[in-house]
């Protein structure tokens, strides 16, 4: 009776740890199944872009190609710095200070997409002379900052580093967009 | 009235599974694939047409994601192919699950077809089964034929030349069949396009013909090795679940093992270097083969040396598989019992592999002469050998007069 007991728990465990197992394998098919459906390395090669600014002049608004997106690169100049830095943090829906932004505060450099349902914006446009999206009229500051309509936060910076060609850091040549700050001068 | 009022309290009582039971009989469908009675005595060989099943599934799903990949179109296709092998992640090892899973699919339906030529599988009742079989079997070379032209390389191309233009054979309307499959004047792009969709369509053909394969099947059981059919299902036959479905589970971890060893180790030991040189319109290769498993084909084909007879010989030679139940007429099912049928029967066997050797030899001599040799066995077998013998080859006392006196004559 007790050998019984003990082949009937001893299937058991059998049965268990062999579907568990099973099961385990099973899942494992998964991780080259859905790996395949991430960006390729092609892709994730394509993920830097070195952009020459070395020619733009104060106030002139480049935009480049990034992952299929645009990449807004502005060239503020002492004028434009000053409107930024007049904005109270209480006019803000996203509060965020420019300086925080940007640590080159000379150079503008955003994402292109309006975070609301990601169209792009329209440059030198809207009530803040920054970028107006035509789609469902959010404004946005020359900080990229939203300033009026639907969009809930404002236009994203994405990783970038910036070349200088001097040692004061004034002349700027390149501008690297997806590597950590630092990282493109080595 | 009433009788409406009930069905709906019917409907009303219960667990969820009753609700869904009620209205969809999923789990009652469930409980009959488990109950299906099974011979106890199935060998090893009633193993294949799980594994194929289980083959099947492997390519569809490495097929689908390859297919997120891929381009269909001649200035892209060879590239894309490369780009799955290099960047996607992941990307090498579904391309060489699809392509060892192939062959492996082919591996796997030879010897299931193997075992229904030896235990007579196809015999009455079961014809419908053994038809539907052959379809699939066709609509897999089919599908294989038109995979292999996918990554656009040499053997590609020059084997979806030399395939397409067996149609050319035709009289009257060959060549505009032939213009009509390539949608042009040659293999290109259009071809490599319908080709594309055609082989994205066809395994969900074969799926559900392999429905109907396994409902076929299941009106008279599986046949066993006595090839005596059950008559105590009591003490002749088995649950399908848990008996078989864990007995079936150690040859697919078996296949499982085999596949990915081939698949780490030799992933292209069954293919073609030439098919890595990208398809060039301009150049044939000096010598070119198809894919393993359309050898002992491609044997009959060359052997001929006519074109019309040659095509013909090939595709008879998968045709003459339909007729296969009214040419073995024999009472006797299994060969097992079979003196004389046995021994046709390894001869063909042989013969078969000895086609499929001589297939990937050069078309010269003395290949060609024993190709000749090769396909008149291979003809002999079903036109000749099997009408004979359901003639005149005589019953054996041996054969048991059930399954269960099958097993106590053994001890």
């Amino acid at each position: 009776m007790t050998d019984n007991i003990n082949e009937i728990g001893r299937r058991k465990f059998l049965k268990l740890s062999a579907g568990v197992f099973a099961g385990a394998c099973a899942l494992t098919t998964l991780k080259p199944l859905i790996s395949s459906m991430n960006p390729s390395k092609d892709v994730l090669a394509s993920s830097t872009k070195k952009i020459d600014v070395s020619g733009m002049k104060n106030d002139d608004v480049r935009v480049e190609k990034w992952l299929g997106k645009p990449i807004f690169i502005m060239k503020r100049s002492v004028e434009s710095l000053k409107i930024v830095d007049e904005v109270s943090m209480d006019a803000l829906k996203d509060q965020q200070s420019d300086e925080q932004r940007f640590y080159d505060r000379n150079w503008l450099v955003v994402i292109g997409v309006c975070t609301h349902l990601g169209c792009i914006p329209i440059a030198k446009q809207g009530d803040y002379n920054g970028w107006y999206c035509p789609c469902h009229g959010s404004h946005y500051d020359l900080s990229g900052r939203v300033r009026k309509g639907p969009a809930p936060s404002n236009l994203v910076v994405p990783l970038y580093d910036i070349i200088y060609n001097d040692p004061e850091k004034k002349n700027a040549s390149h501008i690297i967009i997806g590597v950590e700050k630092g990282t493109a001068n080595v | 009235m009433s009788n409406d009022n009930k069905i709906i309290d019917q409907s009303k009582t219960g667990s969820v599974v009753d609700w869904i039971e009620y209205r969809l009989p999923v789990f009652s469908f469930i409980k009959h694939l488990c109950d299906y009675r099974t011979p106890i005595n199935l060998s090893f060989m009633w193993n294949f047409g799980i594994l194929a099943g289980i083959a099947l599934v492997v390519q569809i799903v490495t097929g689908l994601f390859l297919a997120m990949h891929y381009t269909p179109h001649v200035a892209h296709a060879f590239d894309s192919v490369e780009h799955i092998m290099r960047d996607v992640q992941y990307g090498w090892l579904l391309r060489y699950t699809h392509a060892v899973g192939a062959s492996f699919f082919f591996i796997v339906i030879f010897a299931h077809i193997a075992r229904g030529l030896y235990y007579g599988s196809y015999k009455s009742p079961r014809e419908i089964v053994w038809i539907c079989g052959v379809i699939l079997y066709v609509l897999m070379m089919a599908t294989a034929f038109m995979g292999y032209v996918l990554p656009w390389g040499q053997m590609s191309f020059w084997g979806a030349t030399v395939i397409t233009n067996l149609f050319s054979a035709i009289p009257l309307i060959g060549d505009s069949i032939v213009s009509l499959l390539w949608g042009g004047f040659s293999v290109d792009n259009p071809t490599l396009n319908r080709f594309f969709v055609l082989h994205y369509l066809i395994p969900f053909i074969i799926a559900a013909f392999a429905v109907i394969h396994v409902i076929a099947l299941h009106q008279f059981g599986s046949t066993n090795p006595t090839g005596v059919e059950v008559k105590n299902v009591k003490k002749e036959t088995v649950p399908f679940h848990p008996y078989y479905t864990y007995k079936d589970l150690v040859y697919v971890v078996i296949f499982f093992l085999v596949l990915f060893m081939m698949i780490a180790f030799l992933p292209d030991y069954l293919g073609h270097p030439d098919n890595y040189i990208e398809a060039n319109p301009m150049i044939t290769p000096s010598h070119i083969v198809p894919e393993w498993y359309f050898l002992p084909f491609y044997a009959i084909l060359r052997a001929i040396p006519d074109k019309l007879m040659g095509v013909l010989g090939m595709f008879g030679a998968i045709a003459v598989l339909f007729v296969v139940p009214w040419l073995d007429r024999h009472p006797t099912k299994s060969g097992k019992y079979r003196k004389y049928f046995k021994i046709a029967y390894w001869i063909f066997i042989f013969n078969f592999l000895c086609l499929m050797w001589l297939g990937g030899q050069e078309a010269a001599e003395p290949y060609l002469t024993l190709s000749r040799i090769s396909l008149c066995i291979y003809f002999s077998y079903f036109l000749v050998a099997l009408p004979l013998l359901s003639k005149y080859e005589p019953i054996s006392p041996d054969i048991p007069e059930s399954i269960e006196s099958s097993l106590k004559s053994k001890g």
